[in-house]
């Protein structure tokens, strides 16, 4: 039997042996530590990398080093660590290196608290560091998802040669569910037509700097292209009871298990709703909202924030033909699963 | 040419890579290096070797921060 | 015959570059020049050339990459250590130079510096202390002379305000791990052979895994010291020597072992399925025979941290997971986990859990005072209540509940071991809501219990709550 309760947090380094990877930087931080105490219990005992490092900074830049051999490596934090990442996961963007980070989004601003919330949506989704670039965002709502999307962002990470980020949420990471342990698989990409090895072959060049105006607006132009390309080839999402609703929800991680309970609820008194679950936050299942704007009559976009985040992206999409509202909670406070209901009955 | 000629050691300077910051003039022992007037095309007046006397220690390849500027053979 | 020529460690031609592309980017008598020609030629002698990776900084010598015939790392403003981590720990065998000035080592990267020294890290760090910003255009540096003008220290660095030249090589030698600490200078032709020496020696021990070297380059830059050449290097003599006084630190690499070479293995997926399946084994699994997957459950399981009340719990959806459930547990989360109540969730399903929160639980089990107060009011007409009545003084008001107390930690302490009062509690579960027959309990219990010592106990513990349940 491969199959064992454990935590979210502890199925990402599940998925990233899975996927190959045995080479993990990071450093302390609630909600998010039980990943590194998985990687420096596993990795090494394979024969891998833990190094905890002496800063966010520190484990990133690690990761740039490991990452430009084009071998498979990651790091994990919380909010207040994810923005400190930032500065080198715009280096990561722009030298084009494979790698995978994990933000479990605690409460913000500053120090906020340990409790979950969805307020990295827009550092994480909107690029959050220096210059133009995004990284792939996969948004895990079960402990078996936090291993599959971390296992598929490395895939999705070498693909494109970018970093992917898994945005889970707090409850997600603490949470204990079954998970299906998968199967080892060898790393499907080469990269030795770019990756630095200590190798007469590859004594190649990772950088991101391009002092000529024309060469950095090529190379800018070379990252727009990609993310077009993963823009028009990686956008998941998962739908429930769509097809007829009159109000659809919009929501991802825990929020949308809450949603999808609520549903149920209103199914059972007549009500017409359904839920929309973005699985990829960049790129943003826009087309499908758009297409399901045709046929609803209202949006609401349920997030663990104060001024709502994902909205916007959802009201880019809709575009003015149906009204997008937003309800949030912060701080650790969560939606009753009446209460949507009760908002569902409120928008319809 | 004599015999002497060709064993004796001697220092060449590519006059287009130097750029003039008289490092070698500081270091060469038996002071054999001189200074150009004229300017080289990017605008330096660079270093040459005066013709006899060097000793073919390499101080001056050293202490010249350019990687092809000086070249020093002691046969 | 010896020829003193460029090394060809070099690349033929600068081509990265704009301009003469057979001269470097580096002003006239700057010292970065001679750094470079000394580490060519070590890397041309040592043979090293096609196993270097080579890390630049930023500054300066950003621009490393121009130069060396090598592997490229450009890293971010004082990471250069860090991204050396990364690189050397995946791939110990190349050879790592973390090539960092002043502002990058000493200011911005004062942490990865010191802290890859104390890791050991199998690198050679080069440290080019020339006083000041280059690249930026003459800004105070960490290693700015007090007194010095510099554009942002227009009247002199002065201690009262700008504090004092830092002496990386000093305090880097205090640290154990790094194991060969270097100061010399590219003044004079024996000083520059001092430094040729130093870092052949700060590569070789990289090559015997001998562990960290850092070796700290006085060096001349004349255009932000707005001296000549020839002036710089007697400024760099007099002056700087003055406070970094060259010569070597330390020196711990003498019959050494080379330790330091860290290993890393190749990926083998065989070897990681293998790994991965001992890791979520799940023991002793028992015979279905007569269970039937359990559904529709939502839990709430509370009382003090160290009751066990989190395991029990755990151990609740662990039965329903092997039954063939599916389940999922989160414990309280938030600040209330800091304190002296603890309190999880399992809900337990068919076919799919929506909400893994239990909000209206309709099995709650308490142990403790404040939890039956929490959570009493938010469970289902019809739902379970078991608690453990040797610690619950007030009972339950809700009259449109099962209730169900026993006095599972008094039970416990009397079989002996006052930690069973939750698998008492179980027992107790498993009788009420007739959930499993019971030798399915006792059989999977084998498997979740891991401490095979404690199996006998519990089983008893189990069997106990169970029959005081059933008789009710």
């Amino acid at each position: 039997m491969t199959t064992q309760l454990m935590k979210g947090n502890d199925a990402v380094i599940i998925g990233a042996l899975a996927a190959g990877c045995r080479v993990y930087f990071g450093y302390p931080i609630t909600p998010a530590s039980e990943i590194a105490h998985a990687a420096a219990r596993h990795f090494p005992a394979l024969g891998g990398v833990f190094v905890q490092a002496e800063s966010e900074v520190a484990a990133i830049n690690m990761v740039y080093g490991t990452a430009g051999m084009g071998v498979r490596c990651m790091t994990a934090s919380s909010s207040p660590g994810f923005s400190l990442k930032q500065e080198g996961l715009s280096y990561c963007a722009g030298a084009e290196l494979p790698c995978v980070v994990i933000d479990v989004n605690r409460g913000g601003p500053g120090l906020g608290n340990i409790a979950p919330e969805q307020s990295d949506y827009f550092q994480v989704t909107k690029g959050g560091g220096h210059g133009s670039y995004r990284l792939i965002t996969l948004a895990p709502n079960s402990a078996q998802e936090m291993c599959d999307l971390t296992f598929l962002a490395f895939d999705l990470a070498d693909q494109y040669r970018t970093p992917a980020c898994l945005l889970a949420d707090g409850v997600i990471g603490q949470m204990m569910e079954a998970v299906d342990v998968p199967k080892a698989r060898p790393v499907p990409f080469d990269h030795s037509d770019w990756a630095v090895r200590g190798t007469p072959e590859t004594r190649h060049l990772i950088t991101s700097i391009y002092l000529e105006a024309d060469a950095l607006e090529a190379h800018n132009l070379k990252l727009a292209q990609k993310y077009q390309r993963i823009t028009e080839n990686e956008v998941r999402f998962e739908e429930y009871c769509t097809e007829d609703a009159d109000l659809i929800v919009v929501a991802y991680g825990v929020v949308s298990r809450l949603a999808s309970s609520a549903i149920d609820l209103a199914r059972q008194q007549g009500l017409k709703v359904g839920l929309l679950r973005p699985i990829t936050l960049w790129p943003f299942p826009s087309q499908k909202i758009a297409q399901l704007a045709e046929t609803t009559k209202v949006f609401l976009s349920l997030e663990l924030n104060s001024m709502g985040q994902m909205v916007e992206d959802v009201r880019l999409a809709v575009n003015g033909k149906k009204p997008v509202y937003f309800v949030g909670h912060c701080g650790g406070k969560n939606f009753g699963c009446q209460e949507i209901v009760d908002l569902m009955k409120k928008y319809l | 040419m004599s015999d002497e000629n060709l064993t004796a050691p001697y220092m060449e300077v590519d006059a287009e890579l130097c750029k003039g910051c008289l490092m070698c003039i500081g270091v060469c022992p038996k002071k054999v290096i001189e200074q150009s007037k004229k300017l080289n095309s990017a605008s330096y007046h660079p270093v040459y070797y005066a013709g006899q006397g060097c000793l073919g220690c390499g101080m001056c390849f050293y202490a010249c921060p350019e990687p092809g500027a000086i070249r020093v053979v002691k046969p | 015959m010896k020829i003193y020529e460029k090394p060809a460690a070099f690349y033929d031609e600068f081509s990265r570059k704009g301009g003469n592309v057979k001269t470097t980017h580096y002003c006239p008598g700057c010292g970065h020049g001679n750094i470079h020609k000394l580490i060519a030629e070590a890397l041309d002698d040592m043979h090293l050339t096609e196993k270097t990776i080579f890390v630049s900084p930023v500054g300066c010598s950003v621009f490393g990459y121009y130069y060396f015939n090598t592997g490229h790392f450009q890293a971010s403003h004082g990471r250069a250590p860090a991204v050396a981590t990364g690189i050397k720990r995946a791939n110990p065998g190349s050879i790592v130079i973390s090539y960092q000035g002043d502002g990058d080592l000493a200011a911005i990267g004062t942490a990865e510096t010191l802290h890859a020294a104390n890791r050991g890290e199998n690198i050679t760090v080069i440290f080019v202390n020339n006083a000041i910003y280059g690249m930026t255009g003459g800004q105070m540096a960490p290693t700015t002379l007090l007194g010095q003008v510099t554009k942002t220290t227009p009247l002199g660095r002065q201690e009262d305000l700008h504090g004092n030249p830092v002496r990386m090589a000093e305090i880097i030698a205090t640290l154990p791990t790094a194991h060969y600490v270097e100061r010399v200078m590219i003044g004079d032709a024996k000083d520059i052979a001092q430094a040729r020496k130093a870092i052949r020696k700060g590569l070789q021990n990289q090559i015997d895994g001998k562990g960290y070297s850092f070796i700290e380059i006085l060096s001349p830059c004349p255009t932000n010291w707005g001296m000549t050449p020839v002036d710089a290097k007697k400024w760099l003599k007099e002056k700087m020597t003055q406070i970094f006084p060259v010569g070597l630190l330390k020196d711990t690499t003498e019959g050494q072992e080379g330790k330091w070479y860290r290993q890393f293995a190749d990926f083998v997926p065989e070897k990681t399925d293998a790994y991965l399946e001992q890791l979520v084994d799940v023991g002793h699994l028992a015979s279905l025979d007569g269970v039937s997957a359990p559904d529709g459950l939502q839990c709430k399981f509370a009382g003090f941290g160290g009751q066990g009340i989190l395991t029990l719990g755990l151990m609740f959806a662990q039965l329903a997971m092997r039954a063939g459930s599916k389940v999922s547990w989160i414990p309280s989360y938030g600040p209330e986990m800091r304190g002296g109540t603890a309190n999880c969730s399992v809900n337990i399903a068919q076919k799919r859990i929506g909400s893994p929160l239990a909000e209206t639980p309709n099995l709650l089990v308490v142990m403790n005072q404040p939890s039956l107060e929490a959570f009493e009011a938010s469970m289902q007409p019809g739902g379970l209540l078991i608690y453990d009545s040797s610690i619950v003084e007030k009972a339950p008001q809700r009259k449109d509940i099962r209730v169900v107390g026993l006095k599972a930690s008094d039970m416990a302490t009397e079989l002996g071991n006052s930690k069973v009062a939750n698998v008492i509690l179980l027992g107790a579960i498993i009788a009420a809501l007739d959930l499993y027959p019971i030798e399915f309990v006792k059989e999977s219990l084998k498997g979740i219990i891991k401490k095979k010592a404690l199996i006998d106990i519990n089983l008893e513990a189990l069997i106990k709550g169970y029959e005081m349940a059933a008789r009710r």
